[in-house]
Order: structure tokens, then sequence, then C-alpha cells
């Protein structure tokens, strides 16, 4: 009770945060800080870069949408040619003629739908109709409010056509507007007719996008959420009139298709020519907003292993939205430019560098007492370190080619992170993760090489066949050919160098092939990681016997190759110096705002109310119940001693006994059984707040008392 | 020589009329023989049909053919009262006028109805003939206000007009009858079509490049896999237009000639069958259906609606719906002994209550309470979960994708009920562990042969 109470306030206040932020920003950084720390011109990088990523992750969603959209045009198209020309006209008579209907799987992350029909609907409208109307399950409770809105929509875009002649009829006919069948097929013979005498004048330009007679695409955004009666009505009685009208359905679902035969009785569904759309699943869509926002050195901003994994959690464990985990990065963007003063720093190469001469002396402080700093003035030199520590014309430079170093270091870094994730991809029970997301949590955290999970990567790779080595070698030289770093024409000889005596391999003699061939399938037969590490070992013993052949030779090359470009560009961000001003860091603050626990919160607030007063009197033991503290908590703190009914006459008198040894009022009045007016009061009180939280609430099955409504740890 | 007989018509109107509705001959003549005494006037028929033979086709040709002033209104469509009498004026007012549609009339009560349905009929100068209103779908007039039911029933009575409501329905007329002010219809059953009829009817529309001969031996073959699941004739005639090209196939191929049944009959079969579990049951739509067969694919890999399943969740989502399916099916008495670590021991003969031996399943999901279901989460997650507001918003989207439902009213704060609506099959798709241990009619599978 009191959770679900509680959680919509906490729903409330969360969006009001989200309002807050983008609102009142420029208060909100301009407050925090005072202005020797650049917190104006940290707002404005901050507004600038979350431009950038905003528009990127538009341009993501437009592509990975492209193919399903193509898709749902083009049946589009397909559907209305056949209403216009039927093949033989037998076939047309005797076909009984069905609405034409996409089924629109898009996944339960419902917080992203919104987006899809958005840009789906927009699509439409510039490719294939006007008349796109999309339908809430909350807006039609019945038929006749489902035909108001249809109609509605569709009369507000015929505005759009004409301009203002037309208005004074739209305001006629919406006055009393028949919402039937009928007089929509009325309306779109006179729409239609019009345009088509219209079409030489001033219409040329929109109707030359839109087809001949463009068919109304309705769009069912929650099917599930429909009641059955409405759709079926709906599809019943549009089914009488599809010859006047080419009517399209879109059924946006969230679940499975299925849902269509559960709403639907055969004899509805039969007026329906069901044809299904898949749209990307939300986790491909998340890899890649993950591949072009987080894995590039487009944007110099940069999430720290901790802040991805409660991102990444979040997504996984509770809601799959895309949406929700943008708006969870921006959030970091905004803590993260809000916070560290030195943030300033975080942009693009040059402009950081130009903007490291003008930091003031306050924000040159800054940069000593960052940790990561520090740890580099420890390696230097005492000449130098005194410099670095004293003058900061000297430490404006060294911090010039640190960031410089901070910047080929992430180039570097993103580069072989996907080379590692190649060779980690085809290895049996991927133990570095399938995803590049995972892989790139395990290198950021901590030193990869010195994992577990490394080493018996490693070991899997040396066993790798020969035509999978060279494939996946002639990947990873593509993407080191592709990468800006020039640093890499040496990897890339190299890597050259090895598929040249790959080559060259083959054309010795094939008896070493039979060795490694006979192993492979020996591996292949073996599933599981413990068997195919014992027959691992079994086979590095027999081998040690063995000369190795030329190809295991190289092999073991190519890995320590590998091994060596982990071990050189691979290094955790955390030891990079300045790291802290391109990372966000506190995963705490992130966690607190995005998976609000109230309930959590509530008992703290009761059971410890220091927490969020800050009175120093309100600093107590864990045990005892401290006497200054508010009533509702020392109410609240009597109560959890208590069973599932509790007595008020008893609560009362612990409640006044706790009280009155505050006040030290003389303990005679106390033993007299009068309790104090004014404490009775304030009990009363204190137990209706606890009852409009949702903590107790009055019970029948006994007089004077009250059910505790929540148990147990929280 | 017609069937059908009537003085007032000329032979060659009914004999048109005849081969427009095969199989009808008794319904029509009786009919026929109410509709022909223009003076005379019956109240209300009450025509019952099942199956949807398209019963409003037969009497909509029937009226057209015989030229009778008539109304026809379709109750889905016209769904509030209001909209369902202004149609009807508005339809009478273009009766005898070439206009097309009639202006439109303000009608908001039955009583304004019955009054301008006398100027109407005054207007359009239909005193001397019977006037009649064909109500489609007329089940529907029962969800209207009470009065309009028995308004249309009386409607002679208070018109003083000669004027014949026609009901056509799908359910008989004794589910109907309103408690006051009815007017007793007369009742016209029409049958389901029998098989012979069926054939009949169907083999009537072969195409024109083929002789009627092979579209009925076609039409034989077709009935004769369809007709067990499907009696429907509009859903037969578009099942038989659709797999007619690939009938035909050999035929245009010069594999065989159009005599060679069972040639064609071999060719036919398999590929029907398969319609049957396909396109009958709009598991994949006509026009892929057609699609497939111009290519000659396989239709084995063009995946139906139902094939799509399975239902990505998220982690906790899953775990979510695992422990309402439980709290739905387990009783909550059960809870201690599946869910607790050390719940002492239970005697098997005690845990059994005799009432419960019959399954869980066949009694349907039980609704609990929202703290069980989060008792139950906490217990089968392995580790911690912390009761944040992602958790309590995940139930609610759960409930909102149907996969549970509210019970009560939505604006319950306090206690909140839900029930789990998946199947089983639905959890152990997604419950990957064995369920086994904590599922209460595993222990109590019910004994069906």
């Amino acid at each position: 009770t009191a959770v679900r109470f509680v959680n919509k306030k906490c729903y409330i206040r969360a969006r009001f945060v989200y309002i807050y932020l983008s609102f009142c920003l420029t208060d909100y950084f301009s407050q925090g800080k005072n202005d020797s720390e650049d917190s104006g011109l940290r707002f404005a990088t901050c507004q600038l870069l979350w431009k950038q990523i905003n528009s990127e992750t538009e341009k993501i969603q437009e592509e990975l949408n492209k193919q399903l959209f193509d898709n749902l045009i083009h049946f589009l198209r397909q559907s209305h040619s056949e209403l216009q020309t039927k093949k033989t006209e037998w076939m047309c008579r005797m076909k009984s003629s069905e609405i034409p209907t996409a089924a629109l799987v898009l996944g339960v992350n419902v917080t992203d739908h919104d987006m899809t029909f958005k840009s789906l609907s927009e699509v439409l409208q510039d490719n294939v109709t006007p008349y796109v109307v999309s339908l809430q399950a909350k807006e039609c409770p019945g038929i006749k409010h489902l035909l108001q809105k249809l109609m509605g929509q569709l009369m507000d875009c015929n505005v759009d056509v004409d301009s203002s002649e037309e208005e004074e009829c739209v305001n006629i006919s919406q006055k009393k507007i028949r919402c039937s069948m009928a007089s929509l097929s009325k309306w779109y013979e006179s729409v239609t007719k019009k345009t088509d005498s219209e079409t030489p004048s001033k219409k040329r330009t929109s109707s030359s996008r839109h087809w001949q007679s463009p068919p109304i695409v309705v769009i069912f955004k929650d099917m599930e959420s429909f009641t059955t009666k409405v759709l079926q009505d709906f599809i019943v009685i549009s089914s009488q009139h599809i010859r006047e009208f080419p009517l399209v359905l879109i059924f946006g679902i969230a679940t499975s298709p299925m849902i269509i035969h559960r709403l639907l009785p055969h004899s509805v569904s039969s007026l329906l020519c069901i044809e299904l759309f898949q749209s990307l699943s939300c986790k491909e869509h998340l890899a890649t907003v993950i591949d072009k926002l987080l894995l590039t050195t487009q944007f110099p901003f940069k999430l720290s292993e901790k802040v991805l994994q409660v991102l990444i959690n979040i997504f996984l464990y509770h809601d799959f939205s895309v949406q929700n985990f943008i708006k969870g990065f921006q959030l970091s963007i905004v803590e993260h430019f809000y916070s560290q003063p030195l943030s300033v720093l975080c942009c693009q190469l040059l402009e950081a560098k130009k903007r490291v001469n003008s930091l003031s002396h306050n924000q040159c402080e800054n940069i000593r007492s960052l940790p990561s700093f520090r740890r580099y003035v420890e390696s230097q030199v005492s000449e130098k370190q005194i410099a670095l520590l004293t003058e900061d014309s000297f430490l404006k430079e060294v911090t010039q080619t640190l960031l410089e170093d901070l910047h080929i270091y992430h180039e570097n870094y993103f580069t072989v992170l996907r080379c590692l994730h190649v060779f980690t991809t085809s290895l049996p029970k991927y133990p570095l993760g399938k995803q590049i997301r995972e892989l790139h949590c395990a290198c950021l955290g901590k030193s990869v090489w010195e994992t577990e999970e490394y080493e018996s990567a490693i070991q899997l790779l040396r066993m790798l066949a020969k035509d999978e080595l060279v494939a996946i070698l002639q990947k990873c030289a593509e993407i080191f050919i592709s990468s800006s770093g020039k640093q890499f024409s040496n990897t890339v000889e190299k890597l050259e160098e090895f598929l040249a005596r790959f080559q060259n391999l083959e054309a010795e003699t094939s008896e070493v092939q039979d060795v490694s061939v006979s192993s492979q399938k020996e591996l292949q037969k073996t599933t599981d990681l413990y068997h195919l590490q014992k027959t691992l070992l079994a086979l590095k013993e027999s081998k040690r016997s063995k000369k190795l052949t030329k190809f295991e030779m190289l092999r073991f090359e190519v890995v320590d190759f590998i091994d060596s470009l982990v071990r050189s560009y691979l290094a955790p961000a955390e030891m990079q110096t300045l790291n802290e001003v391109v990372y966000f860091n506190t995963a705490n603050t992130l966690r607190e705002h995005l998976n609000a626990a109230p309930r959590i919160a509530l008992h703290t607030a009761l059971n410890n109310p220091y927490c969020y007063l800050k009175n120093q009197t309100l600093k107590s033991d864990v045990g005892c119940i401290s006497n200054t503290a508010p009533d509702i908590c020392i109410v609240y703190k009597l109560h959890l001693e208590c069973g599932r009914l509790i007595n008020l006459v008893d609560w009362l008198e612990a409640f006044s006994t706790v009280v009155t040894a505050v006040e030290g009022t003389d303990p005679d009045a106390v033993a007299t059984d009068q309790v104090d007016e004014i404490i009775h009061a304030r009990f009363i009180r204190a137990v209706s707040e606890l009852e409009l939280l949702g903590f107790i609430k009055p019970s029948k099955q006994k007089t004077d008392h009250v059910a505790r409504l929540t148990w147990g740890g929280c | 020589m017609p069937n059908f007989e009537h003085p007032e018509y000329p032979e060659a109107t009914l004999l048109h009329l005849e081969s427009m509705v095969p199989c009808r001959e008794s319904q029509v003549s009786s009919l026929l023989s109410i509709f022909g005494e223009v003076a005379r006037s019956i109240l209300c028929i009450w025509v019952d049909y099942r199956c949807s033979t398209k019963m409003f086709v037969l009497t909509n040709r029937l009226k057209t053919n015989l030229n009778l002033p008539h109304v026809f209104v379709n109750c889905v469509e016209c769904f509030t009262s209001r909209l369902l009498l202004e149609e009807i004026l508005t339809q009478l007012q273009s009766l005898s006028s070439e206009k097309k549609h009639g202006s439109h009339v303000p009608c908001d009560t039955f009583n304004d109805f019955v009054r301008l349905f006398k100027q109407e009929i005054i207007t359009q100068d239909l005193q001397n003939q019977t006037v009649y209103i064909v109500l489609d779908k007329a089940e529907q007039l029962r969800e209207m206000e009470a009065n309009v039911l028995p308004g249309f029933l009386r409607l002679q009575e208070m018109t003083d007009r000669n004027v014949t409501v026609i009901f056509l329905s799908e359910i008989v007329w004794e589910l109907f009858r309103p408690n006051t002010g009815c007017l007793e219809p007369f009742t016209l059953y029409f049958s389901d079509y029998s098989i012979g009829n069926l054939q009949k009817i169907l083999s009537h529309y072969h195409p024109p490049e083929y002789s009627a001969d092979f579209y009925a031996a076609y039409i034989n073959i077709l009935l004769g896999v369809f007709y067990t699941v499907c009696r429907d004739l509009k859903e037969l005639r578009h099942l038989a237009a659709l797999n007619f090209t690939k009938y035909c196939e050999p035929v245009v191929r010069g594999e065989a000639n159009e005599r060679d049944t069972r040639r064609l009959w071999k060719n036919i079969e398999s590929h029907l069958k398969k319609a049957m579990q396909t396109v009958y049951l709009r598991e994949i739509s006509s026009s892929q259906w057609e699609r497939i067969q111009k290519d000659d694919g396989e239709p084995g890999h063009l995946k139906g609606l139902s094939a799509h399943a399975h239902v990505e969740l998220p982690y906790y989502s899953k775990f979510l719906l695992i422990a309402a399916y439980l709290a739905s099916y387990n009783p909550a008495r059960t809870d201690k002994r599946f869910f607790l670590k050390h719940h002492g021991k239970i005697k098997k003969t005690n845990f059994l209550k005799k009432h419960e031996k019959t399954s869980n399943h066949l009694l349907g999901p039980k609704p609990f309470p929202l703290d069980r279901l989060l008792a139950i989460l906490y217990s089968i997650v392995d580790n911690k979960v912390a009761p944040t507001a992602n958790i309590f918003s995940q139930i609610t989207s759960l409930v909102t994708l149907q996969l549970l439902t509210l019970v009560g009213h939505d604006d319950q704060l306090d206690g909140p009920k839900y029930k789990c609506t998946v199947s089983l099959d639905f959890i152990r798709a997604i419950a990957r562990f064995r369920l086994k241990k904590v599922y209460y009619d595993t222990y109590n599978t019910p004994k069906i042969t």
C-alpha cells in the first residue's frame, strides 16, 4: 500500500527532476559553483555536446528504422495496388475484400514506441498519404470515441492540404460531426475529387509525393490495451466500406502477434489480411547506440565502468528501453558538467588546449588536486614536481600535452578494443563476453590481462583453426586501416606479414595441418569449458614432447602479438592522467536518480531523521529512540517493535513515555495515568500521518487496534 | 418454370431471382408471399440466420429485384439509437428522389422519429405501399436504449402506416424478448446450408475460362477438406478463389487434362490442407499465400503469427511474471513450503486438501495481493532485490501488456490485487529453470485420459 502511494509521489518527483534539469539548467549551474570555475562556459559546452549527441541518436534511430519503414511502405503500396487493379475479374469478385493489416511487433520496451510511431507517421505522411491517424487505447474506450478521434484527426489533416476557406468548413463540420463510416467515405470521396481537380494548380508538389488515391492509414499504437469490443466493431464496420476508400490498419504490438487471435474471433480476423513486421530488437538497438556514442572519439565525454554498468543494468534488468538509456546518459553528462569544475576541458582537443591557457588559478589548483594528476606528479623528478605544483604556466603546458596523450589513448583504445572483440567473439562460450560492451566494461575497470577470463580467452585463442585465424586477422587489419590513428601503420604491416606467412604455409606440407585438424576436431567434440581445458592441457603436454609445427609456432606468435597490443593499449582508463576531466564517475548519484528506492528512502527518513534533516541533536545510536526526533519518527520506531495488530493505548503510553522523558518533566506527573492532552493530540496526528503513508490501517478485528501493513527489512 | 410462383410478378423476374439466391427456395417463397400483398401488412418479421449465410444479401436482392421501397441499415455501424434513426430517415428521403444522399435529418428521440417518418411517407407519396425497414445485426439493438427495440416492433401501430420491419440476427428471438411493450414478431428461420447446397452455390460461380464441371470437381475437393471446419459461404468462396490457380497448374502446363481428376486431386490436396492450417486461420495473409503460390515456394519457411510467440522480457520482468504465475496457481497455504528454506515437515496427506484435488489449471488463475507477489519474487531471485521504483513500474507495464490483469478498480491504491493471464507454456518458455520444485500442480496432476 505504502509502496504504491509513495511510488506515485516518487514518479512525480522524478518527472519534476527531468523538467527541472531541462528548463533551469543555467540557474542550476551558476548556483552550484562560483564563476571562477567557468560555470557559464561549462554550461555552454554541456549544451553543445548534448545537442550533438542528440542529433547523433536521432540519426541512429532513423537508420535503424529505415529497413522496417521501407518494408511497411512497400506493403502499403502493394495492398493499395491490389485494391485498384485485380488480375482477373473473376478472382476479384470471388475473393472477399479483406482490410490490409500490418502487425508491427515492437517489443516490450513501450517507452520507445512513441518515438517509433512518431517517425513512422512522419515517414508515411511524407511518402505515402496525408491521411495517417494514430489511436491510443486510452482515448478510445468505445467505438464512438474511436470514430470521433479518427475523424477528428483526418479532418485536421485536411486543413493542412487546403488553406483558409477549408478551415471554416471544418469548424462547422466539427460541431455536428456525424461519426459514422458513411460520412467518412463521403468525406474521402470529396477530398480525393478535390485534389484531383486541383492538381494542375497549387497541389502539384504535395500530390506528386502521395499516390493517386492515398490510403487512410490507421495506427493502433497499443493493440494490447484496446478492448475487444471496440476493435471488433471497428473492423466489422470498416470492412463494409473497404470498397469505398482504401483503408490500411497498423497494429502496434508489444508482446507477440498471438494477441491478435486472442482479441479477435475468427469471424472478425477473417476480415483482415494480416502481414507481420518485426522491428529491430532493443538489444541490437542498444548495441548500436553504445557503438556510436560511447565507443568513439567523436564525443569527448566518457562514462566510467561503474556508471556504464548502472545504465546497462537498468536497461537489461528493468525496462529494455533505449530512450531511458539515452536519458540516463544525458543525466550523467549534466551531472558531470555540473559537479566537475574541470569539465570545462571536456571538449574537442584543439578547443580544450585553447581553454587550458585561460584557466584561472583556482582551476589550476583543481587540476593539482586530481588524484590521477597527483599520481603523475609523484612519478616525476623533484624539480619538475616543484614546478608543476607552483608555476601555473608550466602546469598549463603540461596539461596540454597530457590532454593530447589522453586523446591518443582513446583513439588507440577503441581500435584495439574492436580488434580484441573480433578475437573473443570467435571463442566458444565467450569468456570475455559476446557483446563489445561487456568487453569494454571489463577493460575500463581494471587491467584486463590480469583477469582469469582473459587468461582462458588467450588459451582458447592459441587453439584456433587456421582459416578462422586468417579470417580474424583480415578483419583486424581492416579495423586498423580504417582507424584514424597513424601509429598503427606498424601494426598493419605486422598483421599483413602474418597473413602472408599463413599463405606461404599453405604451400608447404599438408602433414602439419593434419595434426592441427585432428586436434581441432577433438576440440569441437568437447563442448563444456571444463573438458575443453582438460583436453587443452593434454594437448599442450603432447605438443611439448613433440616439436611444434610451423603453423603452431606462427599461431603462438600471433597470439603473443595480440596480447602485447592489449597490454600496451587497453590499460584501464582510471590509470590515465587527467581522466577525471572526461570520465563521469559517480555511479551512486546516477543510481539514486534513475533507480529510486522509495521504500528505503522512506524508511531511512523515519528511522534515522538525521540523514535528511542534518540536525546535530538528532544524531543517535541505531537502537535507541531519540527524544528530539519528530513525532512521526518516534511513532514509527515504536511501531516497528509491534506485531501485526497494534494496541493504540499501549502505543500511546510508550509514546508519551518517550516524549516526556525528553522534556524532562518531573516523573510524578508522568506517574499519573492521565496523559497530557497535547501529547495525546500529537500522538493522534503522528498516527494518522503514518496511516496516510500507508504503514498502518484501521482494523475491524479488535477494537482500539490498528493493523500493520509493512514487514521486515526494506 | 421458376420454383416461386407469384401472381404479381412476371416470370422473368422470378427466374432471375431464383438464380440470385440458390438453395433458399422455401424461405424465399414464404418471404415473397409476405411481401407480395401490398395492402396487407405484416408487422414485424424476425429472421434468424446462423453462420452468416449472407442473409442480408438475400433480402436485399429480393427487394431490389421486386422493386419494393426499402431501407437497409446495419446496426453495428449505427452504434447509437440516434445514428440509427437518422440513417433510416436519410435513406427514406432518397428512396424516390434521384439524389443519392438525402440531406441530414436531426432526430434525437423515437418520438421524433415517428413524427418525421410519417411526414416522410407523405412527401414521398408512399401511403399506398408497404415500406420495409431492414435492420441487420439486430442483436445490437439490445445495447441501445430500452425503448428502441419495442418501438421498432410496434412501429406500424405508432405510425399508422404500412411498414414492415425486418430484423436480421444470428441470435434466436427468445434471447431478445423485451419485458414490456413487446409485440411478437413473425419468425423465419434460415437453416445452415447443407454440403450439397454449398456445392451447388459455389460451383454456380465458376470462372469464365473453365467449364462448370471442372470447377465443380474442384469445389468438391475443397469442401472435402474444409467442410469439417468451415461452413461459411463467404469464407469458402474466398478460399476457393485463393487456391484455384494452384489447382489449374497441371492443366495450364499441359500435364493433365481437365478430366484427369485423380492427378488434379493429388496436386491440390496437401496444398489445401496446408491452407487450412495457415490462411484459413489467418496465420499468414491471403496476399502472402498468393505470393507463395506464384513463386511456387513451400509455405513452410514463412512463419505464421503464432510462430512468433516468444516474448523477450527484461530480467526482473521475467521473474515478476513467474512469481505472478506461481501466486496465481499455487494456493497461498503452500507458499511456506515452497519458498521458505526451513519450513519444517508437512505431511503430504495434510498438505493436499481434498477439494484441491482438481487441477488448479482447470480452475483458472486466482487473484493475489501485491505483497504476496513481492514475497515470492524475493524468494525466487537469487540475489537480493531492492524494492525500487523500477520494480513497481514493471508490474504496471506488465499489466498494460496484458500479461497480468488488475483485479478490481484501477483507482484502488490500497492493496491492489492481480491475476496472471499467461499460459503454462509461456511461463515455461521464459523460465528456463525447473518450475517443478515450486509448482503445486505437479503434486496434483489431474487424471484426464
